[in-house]
């Protein structure tokens, strides 16, 4: 909403300066957005007359024009097609700094000839110029005259931004009330008298609705002014208009958006003359057409409120009036329409067809219903000044809506929801300063709310008015009481999961990345996701389209920009969400993570190591450990997700069914598919498949159970099919004597000629740790058989000779 | 006897010049060996007349102790000479450079999220969370934005395709969904922040499609929005590490808070450098209020005995704002250049006791 300083004070009597004005708008809820003194860079622009325009001899495009500055008379070279005699125009002189470039005029020579200044066109002046060449000034511009105060610029504008709630300050009258309320000057009186009529107005109105439809327009008014001129507007309407950005269209176009930002009050003029038979409203026809004043044509829809005439659609109601019954210079009996429509339908019209027009945003948040006939009576009167021409009497279809009912008002609720100390009385003089009707002697007060406060419903939205009023520098800041004195924890567990998987990882040296939640269908197929109820309706590219079934491919995107740039060691992890549904139990945390490259950069101590399935496979079981996830209970499984290799991944499986986490090398063809090299590592570790302790055991870390007698370790290297998973034999040999054995390590994979093909070798360390005494050699050789016998039993193994 | 002072000096000199380990044990043997000069000199002692004992005791006693140190004195001084020796021919270069190591980084926005943490937490508040893909009823009308209420508009909504019964998803366009999440599950007296990731239709230089928003409630019988206002001060001024920071709470409008605030922090720019909490330029970095009636009584609390505040906060603003990260876009696009520079060590990990931030 923009308005100029001269414009308020017509509704406001206020000593405020610019600044102090824009400081209390938004102290009370209207943001200042811009504060734009358009004046400013225009010091020493006079108007100046041009006294001859003739060819330069020098040049085709070039006119040697003489003006007259109301000192002096100069010789400055113009390049403006529509310099002539006797035009007034913008002068820049010599010193003089043309605000759109920087640029200081200097005297000059152009193509040999001098030049003492500069006639200046309206995009030079940092203004928006409809019009190519020099600004022309109005005839009777004084020469020498500043050209700011001549075009009305010495008045600055005010943008704000307005809340959807506040539609009464979508009128300059309103923003006034607001400001009065807030202290910061006198509201002038907003009332409008009545124009009375010359006779009856000879163009029926109607409505035609049935019941259900009726609240799309529940009263339509209307007259006739006839014998009108229209034109260009005079200076003071046209500049107040281009001063908030609006385009002057001709005097009676201009009076309507003149009211409509006043008031907020948003009206429409036909060509009477163009119009056919009674012009009613009604709910829109299948097959019907808008030709609409923005130059489209729209296909009306049955649930849209049009006002149409015998010939059809002339405009959707309160959203865009139609071309063909549109005024135009030519018209001389206009037909004003002043109606309240239904905001949702508005809004649903609006939406449907895409148009965004002023009279729209105003009506979709709600007008005033009882100034309908106000601001009939406001454009007729413009009109008839502006315009001249005879006003019949006004013709009113339906009703205005009736007021709401009066709100219980507690002034004591306002302390006790705010904190601020505001007494009963000042509660009292801001709601009628608002143009609030108080009933202030009963208790609870009743409160009716004006009939421009769509949005007051409530007690709250009372205590809000009061609030805002007086002020929320007044609140007073108050620390929350502290629930106990030491707090307890803020975070449960399987928040703390996700905060200590991420430290997990970053302290193994990967990366931690934040990437979209969504991606491409093709992407997301690939990873067993894309399902329509997960893909958007209206993504913001066909790259961002589907929820992610699994974090990889992001990842794996974010690896190839980054192998893009030139590093080819990677390894990032994110921790996030993936959704394998719609439903909020689909959506789970998973922590996964991408490794490719060399472990670690070239260095003269050591030779390279290209990462392996190994790696990505002690990130998931470091991550699982830290989560309290026994390991010597987790199952490795070989049936990973087909984005998978299939030969080089697993599944970590707690039981048969709980998958925890996926490991293993990314599958080539997907890494075709990004146009990746490899080979990629990647694991998945789906954080809500961990199950919760059962019990809180406490902190307690239970007794150390160590023993002063030495452990003593002994070597077997056993020869078995190839085909044997190594678990197998290590689980084995652990349970050749599970009160002894702490540990069992494989140190060696042995796979050749030596011992045949489809056979291999695995060496393995076993610690034995005796608790009563030192174990004797026989002893100890009788544990070595017992562990021969178990590997052999279970997995076929000899102990290699 | 001058005799034996005579032969002891010549011992000492053939000690004095053993010239390694080997040459000094032959001159051990030589005269302390079992048939050493001194032993067999010693051996004499017990064929001796007591009065010449007495004399020769003390003396020959003598020279053994003095050889047995001088021995000793020796052997000391050729190790440690045959160590520097061996020393010398160990030198490395200790310039070479030291095994490398990969460091890896935490995101800011986990990090910020876990500054929230540290700092709502010590105030009472514990975490809570909601689904991304939200319903309609918990992302607009249980927050009292009706169907077609101009503040759907204002949302941009990303929506799933309508599903047979007519109901249609869409991502949480703010994290107070979780406001009513909450407040059906449990009873009040409430205190919870709900951080997570949000979804607005929109991509342009400070718009990302996806973005963080950490959300508060606070609910109970008394706390007023004095207690808001000393809530969120308390927290900027905790969360900038700054004594002071100015403030500014602007009336606004939020369909779910009745009265409405955004939050202005004053803040200087100068040289590409912005100052928290000082100077004349304003940010906005949230918006808050009392929370609606209608939201409470759309949870199942009765407003006329339970009031409270909400705020919505952005964290990956949060963030650019405490740690000079210019550009929203870049926090998604997980350049590893990116996040060397502006990421966190793994074992940051902020608190108030220790410091959010060093």
């Amino acid at each position: 909403m923009k308005f100029t300083l001269s414009w308020l004070r017509e509704h406001l009597e206020t000593a405020a300066s610019v600044n102090e004005i824009a400081e209390r708008l938004t102290s009370i809820g209207l943001e200042v957005e811009a504060v734009q003194d358009r004046a400013a860079g225009l010091n020493g622009f006079i108007v100046a007359k041009v006294i001859s325009a003739e060819q330069h001899p020098n040049a085709d495009r070039l006119r040697l024009c003489m003006v007259d500055t109301g000192r002096e008379q100069l010789q400055v070279v113009c390049g403006a097609p529509n310099a002539r005699a006797g035009m007034m125009g913008v002068f820049a002189p010599v010193g003089a700094t043309i605000p759109a470039n920087g640029m200081v005029l200097k005297a000059s020579k152009i193509r040999g000839v001098d030049s003492n200044g500069m006639l200046c066109s309206a995009s030079e002046l940092g203004l928006s110029g409809d019009h190519e060449g020099i600004i022309e000034l109005a005839p009777d511009a004084p020469p020498g005259a500043p050209v700011a105060e001549v075009m009305g610029l010495n008045d600055p504008m005010i943008d704000v931004s307005i809340t959807p709630n506040r539609p009464d300050c979508l009128g300059v009258h309103g923003i006034a009330r607001d400001l009065a309320a807030a202290g910061a000057g006198m509201l002038k009186s907003g009332m409008v008298t009545s124009v009375p009529g010359n006779g009856p107005c000879t163009v029926d109105i109607g409505l035609h609705f049935d019941d259900v439809a009726a609240p799309a327009c529940p009263v339509f008014a209307g007259r006739l002014v006839t014998g009108v001129k229209n034109g260009p507007s005079p200076a003071w309407l046209r500049q107040r208009l281009e001063a908030v950005g609006l385009r002057s269209i001709s005097t009676l176009v201009d009076i309507t958006n003149y009211i409509s930002v006043d008031r907020g009050r948003p009206l429409h003029v036909y060509d009477a003359d163009r119009l056919r038979g009674q012009i009613h409203a009604r709910l829109g026809r299948v097959g019907e057409k808008l030709h609409a004043l923005d130059g489209n044509e729209y296909e009306v829809d049955p649930s849209d409120c049009v006002i149409a005439d015998d010939s059809g659609v002339q405009g959707f109601g309160g959203v865009i009036g139609g071309m063909p019954s549109s005024c135009t210079d030519a018209t001389v009996n206009v037909f004003i329409e002043s109606a309240y429509f239904d905001p949702r339908r508005i809004a649903a019209t609006g939406r449907r067809h895409g148009i965004d027009s002023d009279a729209r945003y105003r009506f979709e948040r709600g007008v005033d219903p009882q100034f309908v006939l106000p601001g009939l009576d406001l454009a007729t009167r413009m009109i008839l000044a502006l315009c001249g021409g005879v006003a019949s009497d006004v013709r009113v279809a339906g009703a205005v809506p009736a007021l709401p009912e009066a709100i219980e008002f507690r002034p004591e609720r306002v302390r006790a929801l705010t904190g601020m100390d505001v007494a009963d009385a000042e509660c009292v003089r801001i709601l009628d300063a608002l143009g609030f009707a108080v009933e202030a002697d009963t208790r609870p007060m009743g409160v009716r709310a004006p009939s421009w406060r769509p949005d007051v419903h409530g007690e709250t939205d009372l205590i809000e008015e009061i609030a805002r009023i007086n002020g929320f520098d007044k609140l007073p800041a108050t620390p929350l009481p502290r629930m106990q004195p030491v707090t307890g924890v803020a975070v449960n567990t399987p928040q703390n999961r996700v905060r200590w998987t991420k430290r997990l990882l970053a302290g193994r040296g990967m990366m931690e990345a934040v990437t979209w939640s969504f991606l491409s269908t093709r992407m997301a197929e690939l990873f067993g996701g894309g399902a329509p109820e997960v893909t958007l309706a209206n993504p913001i590219s066909t790259e961002l389209s589907v929820m992610r079934p699994s974090l990889l491919p992001n990842l794996l995107a974010a690896a190839k920009r980054n192998a893009d740039r030139g590093y080819a060691d990677i390894s990032l992890f994110e921790v996030g969400p993936q959704y394998a549904g719609d439903a909020p139990q689909d959506q789970s945390t998973a922590a996964s993570g991408i490794r490719c490259g060399q472990t670690l950069p070239r260095h003269w101590t050591q030779g390279e190591r290209a990462v392996d399935v190994f790696d990505v496979k002690a990130d998931a079981l470091a991550v699982l450990e830290h989560l309290g996830v026994s390991l010597d209970k987790l199952r490795i499984t070989v049936d990973a997700p087909n984005w998978y290799h299939p030969g080089r991944s697993g599944v970590i499986r707690l039981g048969p069914k709980n998958a925890l986490a996926n490991f293993g090398e990314v599958h080539p063809a997907i890494l075709d598919t990004l146009d990746m090299r490899g080979p990629v590592m990647a694991f998945e570790i789906v954080l809500d498949a961990i199950p919760l302790p059962k019990t809180r055991s406490g902190p307690s870390r239970g007794t150390l159970r160590s023993s002063d007698l030495q452990a003593v370790s002994r070597d077997f290297a056993f020869v078995l099919d190839a085909a044997v998973p190594a678990t197998e034999l290590l689980r084995a040999a652990a349970s050749g004597a599970p009160e002894l054995i702490t540990g069992v390590a494989l140190f060696d994979l042995y796979e050749g000629e030596r011992i045949g093909a489809g056979r291999k070798s695995l060496a393995i360390s076993v610690t034995l740790q005796p608790r009563e005494k030192t174990l004797t050699d026989k002893e100890i050789d009788a544990v070595a058989e017992a562990i021969i016998a178990a590997v052999k039993k279970a997995t076929g193994g000899e102990l290699r000779g | 006897m001058s005799d034996i002072e005579a032969q002891t000096r010549e011992m000492l000199r053939t000690v004095a010049e053993a010239g390694d380990m080997a040459a000094l044990e032959a001159v051990r043997i030589s005269v302390l060996g079992r048939k050493g000069v001194l032993t067999e000199l010693m051996k004499g002692l017990g064929s001796m007349h007591a009065d010449e004992r007495k004399v020769m005791g003390p003396v020959l006693n003598g020279a053994k102790d003095e050889l047995t140190a001088a021995i000793a004195a020796r052997a000391q001084a050729l190790h440690a000479a045959a160590l520097d020796a061996r020393l010398a021919l160990e030198r490395i270069d200790v310039s070479l450079p030291a095994r490398p190591e990969i460091r890896g980084a935490i995101h800011p926005v986990s990090q910020v999220m876990d500054e929230v943490m540290a700092i709502f937490g010590d105030m009472g508040f514990s975490v809570a969370e909601g689904p991304d893909i939200e319903s309609d009823f918990y992302n607009f009308t249980a927050l009292n934005i009706p169907p077609e209420h101009p503040a759907r508009q204002m949302h941009d909504t990303f929506y799933f395709n309508e599903k047979p019964g007519g109901e249609r998803l869409l991502l949480r366009t703010h994290t107070s969904p979780v406001q009513i999440r909450t407040m059906e599950k449990s009873k009040p007296p409430l205190r919870i922040i709900a951080p997570g990731r949000t979804y607005r239709c929109d991509s342009d230089m400070t718009h990302t499609p996806m973005f963080h928003q950490v959300e508060g409630l606070v609910i109970d019988e008394s706390a007023h929005m004095g207690h808001l206002k000393g809530c969120l001060i308390e927290f900027c001024k905790a969360f900038f590490e700054v004594e002071t920071v100015r403030m500014r709470f602007r009336p606004s409008h939020f369909p779910f808070t009745e009265p409405s605030a955004e939050v202005d922090i004053g803040c200087r720019r100068s040289g590409g450098e912005l100052r928290i909490g000082e100077g004349e330029d304003w940010l906005e970095i949230l918006g808050c209020g009392m929370v609606h009636p209608v939201v409470l009584r759309h949870s199942g609390i009765d407003p006329e005995k339970y009031q409270g505040f909400a705020f919505g906060i952005g964290i990956d603003r949060l963030a650019m704002l405490k740690y000079g990260i210019p550009d929203l876009r870049d926090f998604f696009e997980a350049d590893l250049r990116w996040l060397q520079h502006y990421g966190f060590a793994a074992l940051d990990i902020p608190s108030l006791a220790g410091g959010l931030s060093r």
